[in-house]
């Protein structure tokens, strides 16, 4: 045999015993077969351990005693009234954050300015406050040893532990959900629409109602549905400015720690559900939204 | 404050907007310094006022008495170690969802977002029915010896459920924008698929990883309502910060709750710091706001 060198290796290529044969769907820049199932089950697994088994769970322990304890649970005076009171709440600090996020998001995108990204940080702040501070910091000023509490107990104004310090500390919590997704689309979508608007002849009013509004409708509704979903579950800041007054001042979540507390497990998972249930119909929305309108929502990819 | 003086007051405090011709920038920005100064920084210069109030010998002795310690070190500790399992699992979970298909994946991928929209403390109870002794997991890991309900393990479960929707949104996008053809050219040179995603995937996922890792650590240092069901609670063993400054308010002793809100606050500001630092190198490498 004469010494071909290319003739050597073109038969000892497919006669090397080592490598099983590919499957013909591998390309070089994806894994085997089984490696993919493995990750896809160890992905799998863990997603179904830490987020639907505890999904699974609250709806199960709602219904361990049958539906009647159930719905007995939700129409008890003091369930209604923790439901009153969180509707309440949220129809408050939801537009406020609304308007306060329409208003902010006008100021920073559409003009430039020095210490911008410093003034979004301190938007974004209540995100790294945990919710407990949250709630302390309006008991320290409105609390009776707070810094302005005693005056306004003696004026007859009951801030904190009372309905105005829940609200607070509901809008204190969500402050940056609206703001901080219209900021970044309205700033890739830049003014030239509303100068357009304004040479033409429209109001500042106009511009903004016709113009701008249209353009940022979906990443509005994304905001306010996000902003929703905290402001009904909030726990921890309401829990610390609650005077937790059955029937009175306390919402939801806080009426369920006080079930789960007297070990009426069945009324608490009861609750806890009906909470349950608005993330999970948030979270179908969203996605919704996502993929209906991915590029109305977000600047850059999906943020949060 | 009408409006007219709020608009005068902040053309002379703030530098002018570059020259345009849209309006309400006086107005729009004087309503967002003063409600944003009422509802976020008044309020919490009011914990440092407090603070600072009490004086360095005083704030000290409170700030570092043993069970405030402990609490700190336990607040911290399980963070860190629920965001570190989270890099490893939300990289795994964003890969798969990035790279892979497989029924239901919309699903999964749609659920990753559920600790976000779940009530914090509905998730606590959930953890607490799986965990407990008596319950669905619980019941089959206690007669193995393993405690995870009542203890700072149970902390660290509720942390990881709180903390994975952060890495995976993070990793997510920078892993579906990166270019194939790095990937490939790495192939063509002869690496095997595993020094390939060590060597040119992974160092283009580390600053999403690491922006990830600092907003799940973040977030679980301060977390409150999933944990307090699971903990025990128990002084000294099981008792995060948060709860002892609730603790110490439900005792009126106010000092004491501001001394703790003071160093988590303050930690925290260096976290966000650090975070927006990790964000900034995430842009400028991949060009993906996180």
């Amino acid at each position: 045999m004469s010494y071909d060198p290319l003739a050597m290796d073109a038969t000892r290529i497919p006669s090397r015993p080592s490598p099983a044969p590919r499957p013909f769907f591998r390309t070089p820049i994806s894994e085997s077969v089984p490696v993919k199932i493995v990750l896809i089950t160890l992905g799998v697994a863990f997603l179904g351990a830490m987020i639907f088994l505890p999904l699974a769970a609250v709806f199960f322990e709602a219904f361990r005693r049958g539906a009647e304890p159930f719905f007995a649970a939700l129409v008890e005076p003091d369930a209604l009234a923790s439901i009153r009171l969180t509707l309440f709440v949220a129809a408050i600090s939801v537009p406020a954050n609304l308007v306060f996020g329409l208003v902010a998001s006008w100021a920073i995108a559409k003009f430039e300015f020095k210490g911008k990204s410093f003034l979004i940080t301190l938007i974004d702040l209540p995100f790294s406050v945990s919710p407990v501070i949250s709630g302390l910091v309006y008991i320290l000023l409105f609390g009776s040893y707070g810094f302005i509490g005693p005056w306004l107990i003696s004026h007859g104004y009951q801030i904190v532990f009372a309905v105005p310090g829940i609200v607070l500390a509901t809008i204190f919590v969500t402050f940056p959900f609206v703001a901080r997704q219209l900021i970044p689309l309205m700033e890739q979508q830049g003014k030239v629409d509303e100068e357009a608007a304004l040479s033409l002849g429209a109001t500042g009013l106009q511009t903004f109602f016709r113009v701008t509004l249209p353009n940022i409708k979906w990443a509005l509704l994304y905001g306010v549905l996000l902003c929703n979903a905290r402001a009904m579950g909030e726990f921890g800041a309401v829990s610390v400015v609650s005077g937790h007054i059955r029937g009175k001042t306390n919402t939801m979540p806080l009426h369920v720690e006080i079930l789960y507390n007297e070990y009426n497990f069945v009324a608490a998972f009861a609750v806890a559900s009906l909470l349950a249930f608005l993330a999970l119909f948030t979270l179908v929305l969203k996605s919704l939204l996502e993929w209906r309108y991915s590029g109305e929502i977000a600047a850059t990819g999906r943020s949060h | 404050m009408n409006t007219m003086s709020v608009s005068a007051l902040t053309a002379r405090l703030l530098p002018r907007p570059s020259p345009t011709v849209l309006p309400g920038f006086g107005l729009t920005m004087g309503l967002t310094l003063a409600w944003l100064s009422l509802i976020i920084l008044i309020p919490l210069a009011g914990v440092f006022v407090w603070s600072a109030g009490l004086g360095w010998e005083e704030f000290s002795r409170l700030a570092f008495d043993p069970r405030t310690t402990a609490a700190l070190k336990l607040s911290f500790g399980a963070a860190l170690i629920a965001a570190a399992v989270n890099v490893v699992f939300g990289a795994l979970v964003a890969w798969v969802l990035v790279r892979y298909n497989f029924p239901g994946k919309r699903l999964f991928d749609a659920a990753i977002d559920l600790p976000f929209a779940l009530p914090t403390a509905v998730a606590g109870l959930a953890f607490t029915a799986l965990y407990a002794p008596n319950g669905w997991i619980g019941s089959w890991l206690v007669p193995l010896g393993v405690k995870v309900a009542y203890t700072p393990t149970g902390i660290v479960v509720a942390l990881i459920f709180i903390g994975l929707p952060f890495v995976v949104r993070s990793v997510q996008p920078v892993l579906s924008d990166l270019d194939k053809e790095l990937e490939e050219a790495a192939a063509t040179l002869g690496a095997t698929r595993l020094q390939t995603v060590r060597k040119v995937v992974l160092p283009v996922l580390i600053p999403s990883l690491l922006t990830g890792f600092a907003l799940a650590f973040a977030r679980g240092v301060g977390e409150y309502g999933s944990i307090i069901f699971i903990a025990g609670n128990i002084p000294y063993v099981s008792e995060i910060a948060p709860l002892l400054i609730v603790i110490r308010l439900e005792e009126f002793n106010y000092p004491g709750a501001t001394a703790i809100a003071a160093i988590m606050l303050v930690i925290s500001f260096a976290l966000l710091l650090l975070i927006n630092l990790l964000q900034s190198w995430n842009r400028r490498r991949t060009g993906i706001a996180a």
